[in-house]
């Protein structure tokens, strides 16, 4: 090569390299992940179901739906060590929908998987694992009720017959852009339970997808932004932070990475330890209160209501045309459904406040029930003052009307959600709908269905709020303050706790004392022979 | 008549800070225990443990000088003329008779008023202060294994010690006007001089 060439290649070669440099290296555009999954051949798809992306999944991610099988997410099911109770989604009955038993179809689409039609299906095939539910990075992914937990991939028209068409997603396209869960995937569910955005938790709905500092200090989009996993940190695809069986105490130090910790790593003493205040009065708190009770006002606070009641008992009327029909409120939220009875919805709840350690306790079909003055415990936080294991928590109490046996004293198992003739969403029948409930959860059944207030707790722990957002000291500490209903803990300028008559007799000595020397002074006045002026 | 300096620059300084302390104690104590709302609960609580600290240093200095001073023998209580000092309060005052005890620097307090303040204390005193430490420090009750206390009996024992210094209070406040003027045991307080009756001539003071 002659020297010039060798000048001219040079001087392109310097002029080359930075547009070279820019498209293939450029960190800003790089993948945190080392895999792009959209130059997967595998994943070109076309997919003309969930379980034919699953099995792709599997030929990299072989362990994987070995790991999903043995979670709480995939078996819907909880044995409680210390009640000894069977729980979960597949046995509670709960005062929203009643229960997931004998209506495993439209349940199901919150399910990770694939094809859970009734009580008798097995689908426990590794294909069968729903990878998409929580790994959709494109927002696109759905699951509607009706179809057993499987996406539609083709326009059908739903339920038949109505002249409704739900649109199928593209399956290739969602399953190129899989990535880790975020906000949005977790609260597909999350955010929905009890049949819409909202209804069930009170603190966890839609407006977190994209929450404000004000709304939760942790998740902020222009801040921490925290993915639900940043604190339900997840291991081998196990969720920590059940409320089955929450942490309602947590006496460790903040945890330390290296170091092993077998603690609940969602709570907040995990990150923040056991003196997070700069004012040790504060800090003194944390030996009965929980966190949240201080750190979350209200519930419901991102422009989204939560229902607070649900009367089933209502259910069931027709409008002149002897249709099914609802009754929206001035927000556009249902405040009566034929086919669900009456709601009332709430928004910046104030929570009620419990004694909790931890421990829940479930009414179940076959529990007797009876009617009373009280409602019936859905489920009930177990806790006291005394127990040394107990902290003051804020609960969502939701409370309602809903379908029980009189006969045998036991909630109903309903079968509402079917494309059958015993549905109560189809037909609006009870006792049908009872019948076929209680036989599918093997229960026994009278034939009678009567209505009985029922109530359930949920533990408050989401929408933090920012610290100058947080309860003040006179919030509690004042006659009828937030915590007055609160038994077992004297709380300064709650009246409630003081002893009987201290401040009557004390005051009514102090009235005696200032007698006394207005007597004594009076009589200096008045005494004839006063020395005194 | 005759005139002593009775209570020197610290005595005084003591006594005016403290009543000072302890009338925004009682302030803001009845508040904090939920009796009226004037600063709010979590100004009341941090004053009220401001002032507490406030009065701790000041006892620190003010028992440092009774022993260094030796002025702490003017609480060795006394019998001698108390029935006749309680007569006169109870009778005396109104007839224009002379106080029996006069005070002197040996003697600054005459035998029922050392009483009380030897009252307050030796009981009055230990009262506050133990049930105010514990309430202070009440997180720290399980590392001290106090696991048997109640905060409400300490907040009790808290509250009735609170009624007990308004009742000394309002007492001193009156006693306070019963010297030869309305007046004298004040300005004897504030300036430290104090001055001795004539028995020979009551009538002239008047």
């Amino acid at each position: 090569m002659r020297i010039k060439d060798f000048w001219l290649a040079a001087m392109f070669s310097v002029l080359l390299l930075p547009a070279v440099h820019a498209a293939d290296d450029d960190p800003a555009k790089l993948l945190k992940s080392t895999a792009d999954h959209s130059k997967f051949e595998a994943l070109a798809g076309p997919f003309d179901s969930g379980p034919a992306v699953t099995k792709v999944c599997l030929s990299c991610h072989t362990e994987a739906s070995k790991q999903i099988h043995q979670t709480q997410h995939w078996k819907w099911e909880y044995k409680n060590p210390q009640t000894g109770q069977m729980l979960g989604k597949k046995h509670i009955v709960n005062n929203f929908c009643t229960s997931v038993k004998s209506n495993e179809g439209g349940c199901s689409s919150c399910h990770i998987g694939y094809g859970w039609k009734d009580v008798q299906t097995e689908f426990n095939a590794e294909e069968n694992v729903d990878c998409l539910a929580c790994h959709d990075n494109t927002g696109k992914y759905k699951k509607p009720a009706g179809f057993a937990g499987n996406p539609v991939v083709k326009d059908t028209e739903f339920p038949p017959g109505s002249g409704k068409i739900i649109r199928g997603i593209d399956l290739a396209a969602i399953a190129q852009k899989v990535g880790k869960t975020q906000r949005t995937t977790c609260g597909a569910c999350h955010f929905y339970g009890g049949g819409g955005d909202g209804v069930k938790h009170g603190d966890l709905d839609s407006s977190l997808d994209a929450p404000d500092k004000a709304l939760d200090v942790h998740m902020d989009v222009d801040g921490n932004n925290f993915t639900c996993s940043t604190c339900h940190k997840t291991d081998g695809h196990q969720v920590p932070g059940s409320r089955y069986s929450p942490t309602a105490l947590d006496k460790e130090p903040a945890h330390l990475r290296g170091k092993v910790d077998t603690s609940n790593p969602a709570t907040c003493q995990s990150c923040h330890g056991q003196a997070p205040h700069p004012v040790a009065r504060l800090n003194e708190h944390t030996a009965k209160i929980a966190c949240q009770t201080c750190h979350i006002p209200a519930f419901a606070r991102g422009g989204q209501p939560t229902k607070m009641w649900w009367d089933w008992s209502t259910a069931g009327k027709m409008d002149k045309d002897g249709k099914p029909f609802s009754i929206k409120n001035e927000d556009g939220y249902d405040t009566y459904a034929s086919i669900k009875g009456d709601f009332i919805w709430k928004e910046n709840v104030i929570p009620e406040y419990v004694w909790f350690n931890g421990t829940v306790k479930y009414t179940l079909t076959g529990d007797k029930i009876e009617r009373s003055d009280k409602p019936v415990p859905i489920n009930h936080f177990e806790g006291s003052a005394t127990d040394g294991k107990s902290m003051i928590w804020p609960i969502k109490m939701f409370r309602g009307k809903q379908p029980y046996d009189p006969e045998n004293k036991s909630l109903i198992i309903n079968h509402l959600a079917g494309n059958d003739d015993t549905a109560y969403w189809k037909n609006f029948n009870w006792d049908k709908a009872a019948k076929v409930g209680m036989a599918n959860a093997h229960e026994k059944f009278s034939g009678k269905v009567e209505f009985i207030e029922t109530e359930s707790m949920w533990p408050i722990t989401h929408m933090v709020a920012p610290k100058d957002k947080a309860l003040a000291c006179a919030d509690c500490h004042v006659n009828n303050g937030r915590l007055e209903k609160v038994d077992g803990v004297y709380m300064p300028g709650r009246s409630r706790d003081h002893m009987a008559g201290l401040d009557k007799v004390g005051w009514a000595a102090m009235a005696l004392v200032l007698l006394g020397v207005i007597g004594h002074g009076l009589i200096r006045v008045v005494s004839p022979n006063r020395k005194h002026k | 008549m005759a005139r002593i300096y009775l209570f020197k620059g610290f005595e005084r300084f003591w006594h005016w800070s403290q009543a000072a302390l302890i009338i925004f104690m009682l302030l803001t104590g009845f508040e904090v225990h939920g009796t009226y709302t004037v600063f709010g609960f979590e100004k009341a609580v941090n004053l009220h443990t401001l002032a507490a600290w406030t009065l701790v240093g000041l006892w620190v200095f003010a028992i440092f000088w009774h022993l260094t001073t030796g002025e702490w023998r003017q609480y060795i209580p006394t019998t001698e003329k108390i029935v006749a000092v309680a007569n006169f309060y109870s009778s005396g005052i109104f007839k224009g008779e002379p106080h029996p005890f006069k005070p002197s620097l040996a003697r600054k307090h005459n035998p029922l008023q050392l009483l009380t303040y030897l009252g307050v204390l030796t009981l009055l005193s230990p009262l506050i202060w133990i049930t105010g430490w514990l309430y202070l420090f009440y997180a720290d009750w399980a590392a001290w294994g106090l696991t048997a206390l109640q905060l409400q009996w300490v907040a009790t024992g808290h509250t009735v010690g609170a009624f007990l210094m308004l009742a000394f209070l309002i007492s001193h406040l009156y006693l306070a006007t019963t010297g030869h003027t309305v007046t004298a045991h004040v300005k004897s307080m504030i300036t430290g001089w104090e001055d001795t009756e004539d028995e020979a001539v009551p009538a002239k003071k008047a």
